[in-house]
């Protein structure tokens, strides 16, 4: 079992899928750079695949100081065991003292098995990190710089700080879009460090049949402007009126779980904490009470406006405009309103 | 060619239906005051599991690990067709995270012995970590398959599975035995059978039964209550009622990686959400308030 090291690195997967990085991965290596300088240590990033080699710049660029770099044509695509193998590898072998995860599909399927292997703490779908000293309650001893791993739990009901005293690396997976992606810095300089790392036909155990990927059609992560429905929109027929909004308006259409779970509309819209976290310029909450779920993924927003018949609805503790009203009159005010001003 | 399986299940607190009534006044959350359920990720696993056994035969055994109360979640299993249940309850294993748990899961499907299929829902509704599945595949040094979709068919020992990987799916093979994780969209769970309500109702754990018969005599004393419960059990055995309860040591599970020792995430901080009202500019639900609003945008240059 891994014990702490404190001049450990502070580490990223990079993961890419088809020769490029994936938008948390990019985030997360911001992250990554300003919990290490807040350590005075370095920081350093996992890039398995095949003859992704010039994706290292790229994570340099973003703030990395160390690439390592496992290429292997039997990592062209991803698959659990040979991912956990490359990982679990270097990092008993380079001793990280963080390890930091984006919690995609891919993410959340490999690092429990690599904390597994390492018998390491891992926390799931952290939206935020932080550094602090930690006393243990029980045997009243100090910990000096944690991480601090912070998630909503409970079904967002409440928001959590877990800490692991020493069974490192400290390991968290991050949801994609919590974290802002800092511009890149070209001139930025790094080493890339080649890792051979074996990979025997056991850890093959999966063989791809056939693979579909469908584009995204819902883009929530790039939009300015994201109209969002929520339960109280009350069937998929009355979801028209959010569709006319953001199509007067200029954008993308997002829903609360409520919404989801009832049917009116396709998963592919969830904005929230099991759904796409979002920052758009402009969010439009229509009849979304405001379980922290859901504001836990949209209350980054630049400005909310809330819309909804109850004035004690929690939404309206993370909007900058609120109106009380019924939505199926206000709508079509807005419409209008947008409208005569685009005129 | 027959398979069997083994389903992980929880019983959870409905999270989702986390009223006023569950708040405590200081803003938490009253964990009893909410009512629990069969985790709805964990009935998928099941009825996948189940929809094996119609195809190829086998069995089914289901296991969770919780309080006595989480009995409930077995007997449910037991109403919509599973072969056995199998409850792991210690006081010891309170605390654990999902390394612990996994770790005690795994002892416990080491125990249960022959398998060919693991399948757990995919995560949780009161964490939301999704950890246990591949972490207690780990442990059992068997390859994992997560977010399940459908079981395409098992041929000569070959699993075939489409998994939901989030923008698209892909079908993979594996040879048995693997562990699953299931999604909620892969199948419709079946209603618990009537036959096997009537059948299977009165299925109770040793610690159940003890607990009723305690409440039957208040006032027995510890003799007359380990007597009675005892013959209480043997009854329900004679049945074919009782459900299996195991501890840790049923398990030999070395204790240093159990509940709180054996786990590495330590919870430092809990905050519960306190809903503020910071204060928003209040519009008119009115023509003009709405019109002075999209101006107001328009001015500060959020939409235009």
């Amino acid at each position: 079992m891994p014990e702490p090291n404190r001049q450990g690195e502070v580490w990223v997967f990079a993961e890419q899928e088809d020769g490029a990085l994936h938008d948390v991965s990019m985030e997360l290596c911001g992250k990554a750079r300003e919990l290490a300088d807040r350590l005075g240590v370095k920081t350093g990033a996992v890039l398995p695949g095949a003859g992704v080699g010039p994706l290292a710049k790229k994570l340099i660029a973003l703030g990395i100081d160390t690439v390592y770099l496992a290429d292997h044509p039997r990592l062209a695509h991803y698959q659990t065991l040979p991912y956990a193998k490359v990982l679990d590898t270097l990092i008993e072998k380079h001793r990280p003292q963080i390890c930091i995860v984006g919690a995609t599909a891919i993410g959340r399927d490999l690092a429990p098995r690599v904390a597994s292997m390492l018998r390491a703490g891992l926390t799931a779908d952290c939206t935020d990190l932080d550094i602090a000293d930690v006393t243990d309650p029980k045997a009243k001893v100090e910990h000096k710089n944690l991480l601090l791993q912070i998630r909503p739990a409970f079904g967002g009901n409440i928001i959590a700080t877990i800490v692991n005293y020493d069974q490192w690396p400290q390991m968290a997976t991050v949801r994609e879009g919590v974290m802002p992606l800092k511009p890149p810095n070209n001139d930025r300089t790094g080493r890339v460090v080649e890792e051979k790392v074996e990979i025997d036909d056991l850890s093959m155990a999966l063989k791809l049949i056939q693979r579909h990927i469908e584009p995204r059609k819902v883009n929530l992560k790039g939009a300015r402007v994201i109209v969002a429905g929520g339960g109280a929109i009350g069937s998929k027929d009355n979801f028209k009126l959010i569709y006319d909004l953001a199509g007067a308006i200029g954008g993308a259409v997002g829903a609360s779980r409520a919404a989801v779970d009832s049917g009116y509309i396709g998963k592919e819209h969830q904005v929230g904490q099991t759904g796409t976290t979002v920052r758009p310029a402009l969010y439009i909450a229509v009849g979304i009470s405001g379980a922290v779920q859901h504001r836990a993924g949209m209350e980054e927003s630049a400005k909310v406006i809330a819309i909804n018949t109850d004035p004690d609805a929690p939404i309206f503790g993370v909007a900058h405009y609120g109106i009380v009203g019924d939505y199926k009159q206000i709508i079509p005010m807005m419409i209008k309103a947008i409208k005569d001003k685009s005129r | 060619m027959p398979y069997d399986s083994i389903v992980c299940v929880k019983q959870v607190p409905d999270t989702a239906n986390v009223t006023a009534e569950a708040m405590k006044e200081d803003g938490t959350v009253n964990r009893s005051a909410l009512p629990t359920i069969f985790n709805p990720e964990d009935l998928h696993a099941l009825e996948t599991a189940l929809e094996v056994r119609d195809e190829y035969g086998g069995t089914v055994t289901v296991v969770t690990m919780g309080p006595p109360k989480a009995a409930d979640v077995l007997r449910d299993s037991l109403f919509r067709g599973a072969d056995r249940g199998i409850l792991l309850t210690d006081r010891r294993a309170a605390a654990s995270d999902t390394l612990a748990t996994s770790y005690i899961l795994a002892q416990a499907i080491r125990t249960i012995g022959r398998y060919d299929l693991v399948f757990c829902g995919r995560q949780a509704i009161d964490g939301d970590t999704a950890q246990v599945g591949p972490q207690c595949a780990e442990k059992l040094g068997i390859p994992q398959i997560t977010y399940l979709e459908k079981m395409v068919n098992i041929h000569d020992r070959v699993a075939r599975i489409r998994r939901n990987i989030g923008h698209g799916w892909e079908i993979v093979e594996a040879k048995l035995p693997v562990l699953i994780t299931v999604l909620e969209t892969a199948n419709e769970p079946r209603p618990p059978a009537a036959k096997r309500v009537m059948r299977t109702k009165r299925a109770r754990v040793p610690a159940e039964a003890a607990a009723e018969v305690k409440a039957a005599a208040p006032n027995a004393s510890e003799e007359e209550l380990a007597a009675s419960t005892q013959r209480r059990v043997a009854s329900l055995e004679e049945c074919g009622l009782l459900i299996e309860q195991w501890n840790l040591d049923d398990i030999h599970a070395d204790l240093q990686r159990c509940g709180l020792a054996g786990s590495p995430t330590k919870v430092h901080r809990v905050q519960a959400i306190v809903l503020t009202k910071e204060g928003y500019t209040e519009i008119p639900p009115t023509e003009q308030g709405v019109r002075d609003l999209i101006h107001e945008l328009v001015v500060d240059r959020t939409w235009g």
